[in-house]
């Protein structure tokens, strides 16, 4: 049975289906919660904005116009959501260096087992990114965005987008070595 | 190695991380493949972005879900919401086929996957509610899989845009009704009116009954 596409709902949920925008947020909710999560780093919070999200979708449907993938589109306002999020709290100035050390705990148990398994080392690692980097990471990895979508949804050149990529992944060689693996990179 | 190489060997290295997610158009798909066929330190590194692209997808899987408070929470403030026209776009049709157009085999595959799972979801969902009305009310319930094309008298519904699910899962109640498949791509769903095949007349009647309800857009007998 073919399914209804996500523009389909959206038309749908502009004319105030919803049943359509019960559809969208099965479809679309979890993947929007990890995003808004990784940047938020508070479930509690990460919730609220995912409601946020969706209210705002259903509120503004008829002003999408399908330029872009309807994901894409959520994932945007999604972003802006988390960043006004991490803006009120003061932590829009959060380094690299900073990130790092509040989540560095390089001496516990727990972490000294995990070094054991390399897979384990490099998600620990990608938790310590800085909010740039670790967005960019998981739009291109785990929301699948290509080039333009993730310069479409973070607002910056395509150019920018390959660059930034380039750097989030170097930055994450230089944790993986200062954890002792090192992957002969860059 | 000369520069020109270099610059077309970092170009390359650059889009590594959307070939290894499947992102990349045509184009860049073939030219990264035919690079990385003859440059052994370039799959060496190939081999690095998709340890990342394997860990990336491992560590947000285990961040879980938002509760099912979320949802609530969420359609009851859409409930607080001021009604709305049901005009929609006459214009969206042809935006839909150029998006479609524009989207790679990938993409596609996947939201067919994610779209196959939220209907599963939707179904479920009303199929519980006609569960729990069957073991207090003694309605029948229709086995969605099982039910396409087998015996019985079905109707297509479509249900008004304003309609909540609380408002369907009564009416379905109320009617002893139960969704066999669907939505379909005109929003329509096969419903079940009866256990077994009735007379044209019936038919007709019923589908005459049930265009009364105001939950109902559309009723359509089928076979």
């Amino acid at each position: 049975m073919q399914t209804t596409s996500d523009e389909v709902l959206i038309g749908r949920i502009a004319g105030g289906d919803r049943l359509a925008m019960q559809v969208l947020f099965a479809r679309h909710h979890v993947r929007i919660y990890r995003f808004v999560l990784r940047m938020v780093r508070n479930e509690a919070t990460a919730e609220d904005l995912i409601n946020e999200v969706f209210l705002d979708v259903w509120r503004q449907a008829e002003k999408f116009e399908g330029r872009s993938a309807a994901s894409t589109w959520m994932l945007s306002i999604a972003r802006f959501k988390a960043l006004s999020v991490l803006r009120r709290r003061g932590e829009e100035e959060l380094d690299d260096e900073t990130a790092g050390a509040i989540e560095d705990h390089a001496d516990d148990p727990e972490v000294t087992l995990a070094k054991k398994d390399k897979g384990a080392v490099l998600q620990q690692c990608l938790t310590k990114l800085s909010t740039e980097h670790r967005e960019i990471i998981d739009l291109v990895y785990y929301h699948e965005k290509s080039v333009e979508e993730v310069a479409g949804i973070v607002g910056i050149p395509e150019a920018t987008v390959k660059t930034r990529m380039f750097y989030a992944r170097k930055k994450l060689s230089e944790l993986l070595k200062a954890q002792g693996v090192d992957r002969g990179w860059p | 190695m000369n520069t020109a190489n270099n610059n077309e060997r970092s170009e390359i290295e650059g889009l590594l991380p959307w070939h290894a997610a499947g992102t990349l158009g045509h184009r860049d798909t073939q030219r990264v493949e035919a690079a990385l066929a003859n440059d052994p330190e370039l799959a060496r590194r190939y081999e690095l972005v998709r340890e990342e692209l394997a860990q990336t997808i491992h560590l947000n899987e285990t961040l879980g879900a938002p509760s099912s408070r979320a949802m609530a929470a969420l359609f009851a403030k859409i409930d607080a919401e001021p009604a709305r026209n049901k005009a929609t776009s006459i214009a969206l049709g042809a935006r839909i086929r150029a998006f479609f157009a524009s989207l790679s085999p990938r993409t596609v595959a996947w939201s067919a996957s994610a779209a196959a799972l939220a209907i599963l979801l939707q179904a479920g969902l009303i199929a519980g509610i006609m569960l729990k009305e069957k073991n207090v009310g003694g309605y029948e319930i229709a086995s969605a899989p099982t039910n396409v094309g087998g015996d019985g008298a079905y109707a297509l519904i479509r249900f008004e845009p304003q309609a909540s699910a609380a408002d369907i899962a009564a009416f379905l109640a109320t009617n002893k009704l139960s969704i066999s498949d669907g939505p379909s791509a005109g929003g329509l769903y096969r419903v079940r009116i009866a256990a077994a095949k009735l007379p044209k007349t019936d038919l007709d009647r019923i589908a005459k009954m049930l265009r009364e309800n105001k939950v109902v857009g559309f009723v359509g007998i089928t076979e």
